[in-house]
């Protein structure tokens, strides 16, 4: 197993599992839109010019160009930004790849507000609630890079079709190699008996991992999940924790509706009702602004989520 | 050229298409006619003449595919799949309803011998070029065949994919826009202005021929002609007349999906055996 940790940045993640698994599999080609410098695609590219097509500022074109592809045999990986992944290429991802029943890897990058300084044209709270609708879909949102890596490779000998969603800049040097990291299931960083955060990406997963320090003084014994894999859900550790605990928070870099928190809420309604509460971008549209800027404002940071935990409790 | 024998059989078979696709949409009342028996003509040229297919081995490797990526003519394609022996024949009386292999729109995941799912007008388009891109780099001399309609033409996507794929050099795609200039709302000129396809595709830097769409021979020396151009794909517009065949629906409005009934099917169905049109 490669270990990442020499990596600067996650795009650098993300493109070592895929340039893996093309050495591996001469099945495997990626699809660009115009976006190849920003995700660094170039080195497959030079390592794999045969496999590799820059489909230009045409998003929708080039899922349709993958799922043809699929179609003959090749497992394409396809990048954009994840409002263009999601939002404007979701018909094409919707019907000629998954309703087709076509195996297609698409990378949406920048997720929430992990598109910074791009502003809110550029910040994907929707593609969380849009994947979800699609069946089948194995739906991804690392935390770190060596989990990115794995959970790519892992995502592609399922078979099925997966929307990846990762920042591209910084990495999260998290799980060091070695750690059995399994698509579908949450990985436990702490046990706790009061409250159960659950969070998705890098962002919240740093930030609530930073909030159990605050409620560890407030002398709250919190469980944290890092939910790495968004579908399939791991409902079996949702449900042990909500057992355990009471109380469920879910932190997402995303939208309530259709997002992470409501589909875990959802399941406990019929399985285990459970106090919750949610961290998210709830109305807004996205701003522009450093990721510092943007967690406060956004109310993604360590004491929000910290607050909300407690809050829980009274 | 086609030679006399074959033109002979392509017409027949055309004309047995055209028949089986008004049985079809008139066993279930009402269907996507016009747009169905508008490119019949093409469709037997290519599965009894041109394509390189096995009906007994629909997913052979190497072979032809076919997208037809205006998705809601598929009585047609399924009249000829039929006759090919891709599946009985008795399915075709099974159109569109409950748990059928024949839905409205072609799907690839129930119909043998469909090579893509259609049905969100444009989305063929892409996947054809997916599917010629998937050949060339398989070092394939296989061809992809892809009809798109003149109303469908309207979608951005077909856009995105024309640009695609002449930068792709894809010369084993060839494509026919059935232009039978009417749309569901009414006639192309009245809603979106189609006039000027060929310069359209010209300037997409395609190979770019117009023929008459009911004419055999002319089908033929075009897709020879497209075969021949191996840096660019090819873009057939045919001059098609919407339900050509199925006289109740030639020249009104409403003839995209109408209801048929056995009364007018049988009259139509006399009429092509007598030898009209």
């Amino acid at each position: 197993m490669r270990d990442t940790a020499d990596l600067g940045n996650m795009k650098d993640a993300i493109m070592a599992a895929i340039i893996d698994l093309a050495t591996e599999h001469k099945e495997v080609c990626m699809l660009e839109a115009d976006l190849m410098t920003c995700l660094g695609s170039t080195g497959f590219k030079k390592q794999f010019p045969e496999r590799f097509f820059n489909c230009g500022i045409a998003e929708a074109n080039m899922v349709g160009v993958a799922a043809g592809l699929s179609s003959m045999g090749f497992v394409p990986f396809a990048d954009s930004f994840g409002v263009f992944s999601s939002r404007r290429a979701y018909d094409q991802f919707f019907l000629s790849v998954n309703y087709a029943k076509q195996r297609v890897h698409l990378i949406g990058t920048d997720p929430g507000v992990t598109a910074q300084v791009n502003g809110g044209t550029h910040m994907p709270f929707e593609d969380i609630a849009l994947m979800r609708q699609i069946p089948d879909l194995i739906i991804l949102d690392p935390s770190d890079g060596q989990s990115c890596y794995e959970l790519i490779r892992q995502a592609y000998d399922s078979g099925h079709s997966s929307y990846i969603r990762s920042a591209r800049r910084g990495i999260t040097h998290r799980y060091p190699v070695g750690t059995k990291i399994e698509l579908g299931k949450g990985i436990v960083l702490q046990d706790g008996t009061d409250v159960a955060i659950f969070a998705t990406g890098e962002t919240l997963v740093n930030e609530a991992t930073k909030a159990l320090e605050i409620l560890k003084e407030a002398g709250v014994s919190a469980a944290l999940i890092d939910l790495h894999t968004i579908k399939p859900l791991d409902t079996e550790l949702v449900e042990k924790y909500a057992k355990k605990t009471g109380h469920i928070l879910v932190c997402e870099n995303g939208r309530y509706a259709g997002g992470v928190g409501e589909g875990i809420a959802a399941h406990l309604a019929k399985t285990c009702p459970t106090k919750m509460d949610f961290v998210n971008v709830g109305e807004r549209f996205g701003e522009v602004g450093n990721l510092a800027y943007l967690v406060k404002a956004f109310g993604f940071t360590a004491e929000d989520i910290a607050e909300k935990a407690k809050g829980l409790l009274k | 050229m086609l030679d006399c024998t074959t033109l002979e059989m392509l017409k027949e078979k055309a004309k047995e298409i055209r028949i089986s696709t008004i049985n079809e949409i008139a066993h279930l009342g009402k269907g996507h006619i016009g747009g169905a028996m508008s490119i019949v003509d093409v469709l037997v040229y290519l599965y009894y003449h041109e394509m390189n297919i096995d009906p007994s081995n629909p997913k052979m490797e190497g072979r032809d595919r076919f997208v037809c990526s205006k998705g809601h003519a598929g009585p047609s394609v399924y009249a000829t799949l039929a006759d090919k022996g891709y599946f009985p024949k008795d399915w075709l009386l099974t159109l569109n309803k409950g748990g059928t292999n024949l839905p409205s729109h072609c799907d690839m995941t129930k119909t043998p011998g469909v090579d893509f799912t259609t049905g969100s007008l444009g989305q063929g388009a892409s996947a054809a070029a997916g599917i010629a891109l998937g050949q060339k780099i398989k070092g394939e001399k296989s061809f992809t065949y892809l009809i798109i309609g003149d109303g469908e033409s309207q979608e951005g996507q077909i856009w995105e994919m024309a640009e695609f794929a002449s930068t792709q050099n894809l010369g084993n795609l060839i494509a026919f826009t059935d232009f039978n200039k009417q749309q569901l709302d009414g006639y192309t000129k009245d809603v979106i202005n189609m006039d000027n396809i060929d310069t359209r595709w010209l300037g997409f830097n395609w190979h770019v021929q117009r023929i008459n769409g009911h004419d055999l021979n002319a089908i033929d020396d075009a897709v020879q002609a497209a075969k021949k151009v191996t840096d660019r794909p090819s873009m057939i517009i045919m001059d098609t007349v919407k339900s050509w065949g199925y006289a109740p629906g030639v020249g009104i409005v409403s003839n995209h999906s109408m209801a048929v009934s056995e009364a007018d099917a049988k009259s139509a169905i006399e009429a092509l055996e007598g030898g009209a049109k």
